[in-house]
């Protein structure tokens, strides 16, 4: 638990660190429709070279991002063996009652794998790379156009840069509260799946009961430092972008060229 | 003639329990009839224990909270006019007990812009502000830094810098150190100080630690909603009794002087500082030549209790 690094900003000066979040956030989508566009492992191929491209460029260390993969290990086997065992397909190499390995089940658990696989890593950059002040400045940017429809862009804006600036103080407080109770004498790794979930309950209770009192605590600083929501307000980082953010959408659109190019010529 | 920073008036403040959604709430009484006045300028401490509405104050300079009749008016603003609300948040900024739960960014100078932010300062001018307000709270190293990574007091110096950066006229601190450890108490008391000689804010200081309230220009002790004791640190600290009879304690090197006082020795009230009572005792000491035997062996335990004290 305490090695989540999702959703965490990682230092570094570096050309993705600097880019604008609003590139950041277009190239994060564009790269999540590049994965789920063909099904071939010629594209992943291209996929995984840009995305590798990116990390070196970004500084952040490799083993830093596999990190993040531990925590979704479980419902990357799930998935997988889901694909793998429902899948209709020509050739069956074995069946069992309703389960099934075929030609397809093999080939949809690789995809199926390698796909959260590279969108995780592919997102989970993103964060790395951008402060979620950035982050939210970028969403409040880019969705400014939907204001208008009465979607409240600034508010949703800031509830996930707080969110994310929270997530580490909790992790600290779910640790906290879990060696206090240990050192009282309950276990959270004994027993079966549904006796560990029940051990979580005295967990998460005083969790959630610390979190409100903290959301209560962060409001009336918020208003103590005159925050009145998103009127008149004005930004310390404003968003203008830099001739290499130019560039990088220009390289956006040939990575999505390729992807598809690859994807209709090498159908492998 | 300098106006006053903040002038209470009759304050009174009710809170409203209601334990049934059919029942006449409750009310609890928490500030009572209060009245002082703030010097611009000045460093005021209020002391008082759980419960004794000091914290309830502090919210009320914010506008955090409203008076329920009295009135309150800060930098020349009336608090219960809703359009002084941004304007006295403004000039009278406030720093919570929590140090992790006042601070709304994940990097340093993003935080202390967020105030200037919110208030509408153009971009070039927050930079100013942020620089200017970390390096007076000695933070501009760790701009770039994330609040998780650093010690309390140093979160506590951030929040303080955040507050700076929106140039109030008054910083309220509502217990600042009580969740930190010896040496970031000690870190944050001195910054206070710093910025009330140099900047010449005016400071609020709310706590329960009577070492922090030794160098206030003034001393406010507040007791179930009133206030019951008033005055420079020396004349409050006097009264020992009455401060005990609260529930509060006094530093330690005061209740020393005055436990000694009770004992016989002709020592003055209201010490404050460990220096000043070494002082007295060595003007005791040279003094007493034709001292008698019995309270010679009682200067000598003395001695040996002042030298521990030192160490």
């Amino acid at each position: 638990m305490r090695e989540i690094t999702i959703g965490q900003y990682y230092p570094a000066e570096s050309v993705i660190h600097r880019l604008d979040p609003r590139v950041k956030l277009v190239g994060t989508l564009v790269y999540i429709i590049s994965l789920f566009l063909f099904k071939s492992f010629s594209c992943y191929f291209v996929v995984a070279a840009f995305l590798f491209t990116v990390i070196l460029l970004s500084k952040v260390p490799l083993g830093y991002i596999l990190r993040g993969l531990k925590t979704i290990i479980f419902l990357l086997l799930f998935m997988s063996m889901f694909n793998l065992f429902f899948t209709p397909g020509d050739v069956v190499y074995w069946k069992g009652g309703p389960f099934q390995i075929t030609d397809a089940g093999i080939r949809n658990a690789g995809f199926m794998a390698l796909r959260l696989i590279l969108l995780i890593i592919g997102s989970s950059l993103m964060t790395f790379t951008t402060t979620p002040n950035q982050l939210t400045d970028g969403l409040e940017s880019l969705l400014k156009p939907f204001k208008k429809l009465g979607l409240p862009v600034h508010e949703v804006a800031m509830m996930m840069s707080i969110a994310l600036r929270f997530i580490p103080i909790l992790m600290e407080e779910t640790n906290k509260i879990m060696m206090a109770q240990m050192a009282r004498g309950a276990s959270f790794d004994e027993g079966n799946l549904i006796q560990k979930a029940k051990s979580l309950v005295p967990l998460l209770v005083p969790l959630f009961v610390s979190a409100f009192r903290r959301a209560d605590d962060l409001a009336m600083a918020m208003e103590a430092r005159c925050y009145h929501g998103g009127e008149g307000r004005t930004k310390m980082k404003p968003l203008r972008y830099q001739s290499r953010d130019y560039i990088a959408y220009v390289v956006m659109l040939l990575y999505l060229a390729t992807v598809i190019f690859t994807g209709k010529v090498l159908y492998l | 003639m300098k106006n006053p920073m903040i002038q209470v008036k009759n304050l009174i403040y009710d809170y409203l329990i209601s334990k049934n959604e059919d029942e006449e709430p409750e009310r609890h009484r928490a500030i009572d009839d209060v009245t002082l006045t703030v010097e611009t300028g000045d460093f005021i401490a209020i002391l008082g224990h759980n419960g004794s509405g000091k914290s309830t104050f502090a919210k009320q300079i914010n506008v955090l909270l409203k008076p329920t009749s009295g009135t309150l008016i800060v930098g020349g603003m009336d608090t219960a006019d809703e359009k002084n609300l941004l304007p006295i948040r403004q000039t009278a900024g406030m720093v919570f007990q929590n140090p992790d739960n006042q601070i709304i960014a994940t990097i340093v100078e993003e935080d202390v812009g967020f105030g200037p932010e919110n208030i509408g300062v153009p971009t070039d001018e927050i930079w100013k502000r942020v620089e200017k307000s970390l390096s007076s709270v000695g933070m501009l190293h760790y701009r770039k830094h994330s609040p998780n990574r650093l010690s309390g007091g140093q979160k506590q110096r951030v929040a303080i810098a955040g507050v700076m950066a929106m140039k109030p006229d008054c910083i309220v601190l509502d217990e600042p150190t009580a969740m930190l450890d010896p040496a970031g108490r000690k870190d944050v008391i001195a910054t206070v100080r710093e910025l009330n000689e140099k900047e010449n804010v005016t400071v609020i200081l709310i706590t329960h630690y009577m070492d922090e309230v030794v160098f206030a220009d003034k001393v406010f002790v507040m007791d179930a909603g009133r206030i019951a004791l008033q005055g420079t640190p020396r004349e409050v600290f006097s009264q020992v009794e009455k401060l005990k009879e609260i529930g509060l304690d006094v530093p330690q090197v005061t209740e020393l002087a005055h436990e000694l006082k009770e004992e016989g020795l002709p020592l003055p009230d209201g010490i404050l500082t460990p220096e000043e009572f070494r002082e007295e005792i060595e003007k005791l000491w040279q003094s007493s030549a034709e001292m008698s035997p019995t309270s010679i062996l009682k200067e000598a335990d003395l001695k040996s209790r002042l030298s521990i004290r030192s160490i």
